[in-house]
């Protein structure tokens, strides 16, 4: 495998670093990088780390980073996955630190303390906290319940002063989305098993409505709500699918969508093949909304679309004969 | 009547979903099965995920019907708490 960590690589063009990632030879990791000036989203970080933790470190190669901003790799932590050292001396303690480093989740318990003992190092108010540790434990939930990996989920975040965002990203190389929602549900393709995953309702665990006694299939509709009502980038690729919510245009009318197809969005469905499942997401803290008012917004579009649904699958058709 | 205090037992960030059916399987359901009333008391806890309130109630909807919310209540929900708690509820009820 090959990964390149470019000069620039953030959600909005995400879809470039994923197209130069190499599957190919998944035995080994070769990981090359901008030289003058680096730059990557949390999702890339949690990618080459979740890859980092299949291999032998003895098959992991890493070029010499020369990029003056390749200190950040070293501060999230991607050596010490790598295995390999980085040539770089920084102090631990940056004073401009606001950032959850690459962090392996395995165990239910261990989210649960990751949450408690990580989130506060983003040094946030108590409303800015809400939406983003919400977010975590879902997105690791979902991990640790369907990815079917030993290896769990690799999460990092990263808050940036200039845009005043907090960066997500959360990688597994488990059995991907189309595998884990093919229990219940006939997908056509890794892309419209995405598109699947965010319709309220929907879960791999059973074909009932109202899911299972653990699953309501409701955790990826929740968050792409919530980067849909702040205006935020929010990205799912698994297999060779991505689904990437883009910006809402502030023209059109505020709603939230069951069916995700419906959103500003963009889809691409020929990608190299990511075994497992990967996501990343802004959240802006200029504009979260409060929670609370989110919720209303999500109990009127979930119930809609579960009562539609339902409508649907009982309604009968005239027979004409 | 039994009262049962979720902060003992998950904190005060509501999240983890096997805790929620560990309450729901060992002190909810013998319960109501005896007959009992049961308050799900949220006192300091601050927020909840909709998986975990939806681990910890929507069996009881298969398993009692609708009417067990004559037998379920909520106590000292925070907004935020509440209205996962009405999500989930209306959920249960639509599906």
């Amino acid at each position: 495998m090959k990964v390149h960590l470019p000069h620039g690589g953030f959600l909005g063009n995400i879809d470039q670093f994923v197209r130069g990632f190499d599957s190919t030879e998944p035995d080994k990791l070769v990981i090359t990088a901008a030289e003058k000036w680096l730059w990557v989203h949390p999702m890339v970080l949690s990618m080459v780390a979740s890859l980092a933790l299949k291999l032998k470190k003895d098959n992991i190669t890493c070029q010499k980073i020369t990029a003056r901003s390749g200190h950040y790799l070293k501060r999230m932590g991607l050596f010490d996955f790598l295995g390999t050292k980085s040539g770089m001396d920084i102090s631990t303690h940056d004073s401009s630190g606001r950032f959850i480093p690459l962090t392996q989740i395995t165990s239910s318990d261990g989210l649960t303390r990751f949450i408690t003992e990580m989130i506060p190092m983003l040094h946030l108010a108590p409303k800015q906290v809400e939406p983003i540790r919400y977010i975590v434990s879902e997105l690791a939930r979902n991990v640790l319940e369907h990815a079917e990996t030993k290896d769990g989920a690799v999460i990092c975040a990263q808050y940036y002063l200039s845009s005043n965002k907090i960066r997500i990203g959360i990688a597994d190389t488990g059995i991907g989305i189309r595998k884990s929602l093919s229990r219940a549900h006939a997908t056509n393709s890794d892309i419209d098993a995405i598109r699947l995953s965010l319709i309220p309702g929907v879960t791999g665990t059973t074909i009932r409505e109202g899911g299972t006694a653990l699953n309501a299939g409701a955790g990826l509709f929740f968050i792409k709500s919530i980067a849909y009502t702040n205006r935020d980038f929010f990205v799912i690729y698994s297999g060779t699918g991505m689904y990437k919510l883009l910006k809402r245009n502030l023209k059109e009318k505020f709603v939230l969508h069951a069916n995700p197809t419906i959103d500003r969005h963009s889809e691409q469905k020929d990608l190299p093949r990511w075994s497992g499942t990967v996501i990343g997401i802004d959240i802006s803290l200029d504009s979260t909304e409060e929670f609370t008012a989110l919720l209303d917004l999500i109990r009127n579009t979930y119930s809609r679309a579960i009562r539609e649904r339902k409508e649907q699958r009982h309604k009968k058709q005239a027979k004409f004969i | 009547m039994i009262s049962i205090k979720l902060f003992d037992f998950v904190g005060a960030f509501a999240e983890n979903k096997d805790k929620a059916q560990t309450l729901r399987n060992d002190q909810i359901i013998p319960a109501l099965n005896r007959g009992e009333e049961v308050i799900l008391d949220f006192e300091k806890i601050d927020a909840a995920t909709q998986s975990f309130v939806h681990a910890l109630i929507s069996d009881l909807f298969r398993n009692y019907g609708n009417d067990i919310l004559d037998r379920l209540s909520f106590k000292n929900c925070n907004e935020t708490v509440q209205k996962i708690i009405e999500i989930v509820v209306d959920y249960m009820q639509e599906s």
